[in-house]
């Protein structure tokens, strides 16, 4: 029990950190051409990482499992030009029916 | 007030998902932490995959520095995303430090596109009404436990990617992009088997630096 707390404590303060460090060293403050050009393609990147992750990662191990039917679903609807939600419904639609039929 | 609209009502719309995982959260954390822990986690930490993956460590047994280090790694991604919004929130520092708790993945997301760069109220605005859907999400999965279904089986692990895709696919019409895009997801499926769960979407940003060459 008391490792609970000091875990929720542990998170509690390198959360807040994580999350302070690029507001208070960069916060208001102009950055040099080059910073902007990096900080623009920050998004991508960290986007795709994200979509690849959560879809294809269970912990270190790489599978292909109803996530990916979800994901091909949502990009069948982004290339349709389908609005986000239903985008994302389609996705959770497609997800459900994988793991029903298999 | 009304600049903060359009993020509140995007943030309104990613509120029923935060609150099903929170609730998938408070399931899954109540036989290990009890009742009162997990809400109080949820109220604090505020952060879902570091939340997961420490009671993930704990309930495998892992001591309290594992499971705070595995959170911390799922966390990391947060230090690039918080350089990225810098330049829009202004003000005094402790300020600035407290706006950058707002940043979560769909409210950065969303925010990141600005066409005037990083937009500080969608920023807000979309969290505002994700912060008590996670935590009553939590408390209700806490006292309601294996009464609710189980949120897999309504394919809602798909929505976040989803989500994230819907973001991702306007950006990539830009060359240079669409190569930092490609860099970075071959960064983070290649380290994926390698390291902790975590670093490999923080590296990934690395690509960013292709930005570097004028």
């Amino acid at each position: 029990v008391t490792s609970v707390w000091v875990t929720i404590g542990g998170l509690v303060a390198t959360t807040v950190t994580i999350k302070a460090v690029g507001p208070l060293a960069l916060g208001g403050r102009d950055l040099p051409p080059w910073a902007g050009r990096v900080i623009v393609l920050l998004a991508p990147p960290l986007l795709t990482a994200l979509v690849l992750t959560d879809t294809f990662a269970r912990g270190r191990h790489l599978t292909v499992d109803a996530r990916a039917a979800g994901l091909a679903c949502a990009a069948g609807a982004v290339l349709l030009r389908a609005p986000p939600l239903v985008t994302v419904l389609v996705a959770a639609g497609g997800a459900a029916a994988a793991r029903a039929i298999s | 007030l009304t600049a903060y609209r359009p993020g509140l009502r995007a943030g309104v719309g990613f509120a029923l998902a935060t609150f099903v995982l929170g609730a998938s959260f408070g399931v899954v954390a109540k036989p290990l932490m009890g009742s009162v822990a997990p809400i109080v986690m949820s109220a604090f930490v505020f952060a879902g995959a570091a939340q997961f993956g420490a009671t993930v460590v704990l309930a495998a047994g892992g001591d309290a520095a594992t499971a705070i280090a595995a959170g911390t790694m799922l966390n990391a991604r947060f230090l690039p995303m918080g350089i990225a919004a810098a330049s829009a929130l202004r003000g005094r520092a402790l300020r600035r430090a407290l706006e950058g708790q707002a940043i979560v993945d769909a409210s950065w997301a969303l925010a990141v596109r600005g066409e005037r760069g990083f937009d500080r109220e969608l920023l807000l605005g979309a969290t505002l009404p994700q912060y008590p859907a996670w935590v009553l999400g939590t408390a209700v999965g806490v006292l309601a436990g294996d009464a609710l279904a189980n949120p897999a089986r309504l394919g809602l692990d798909a929505i976040f990617p989803a989500f994230f895709l819907t973001l991702l696919a306007p950006e990539l019409t830009q060359r240079r992009a669409l190569a930092a895009a490609l860099l970075g997801g071959a960064i983070a499926l290649a380290l994926t088997p390698v390291l902790p769960p975590g670093l490999p979407v923080l590296l990934a940003s690395a690509a960013a630096l292709i930005g570097l060459r004028a």
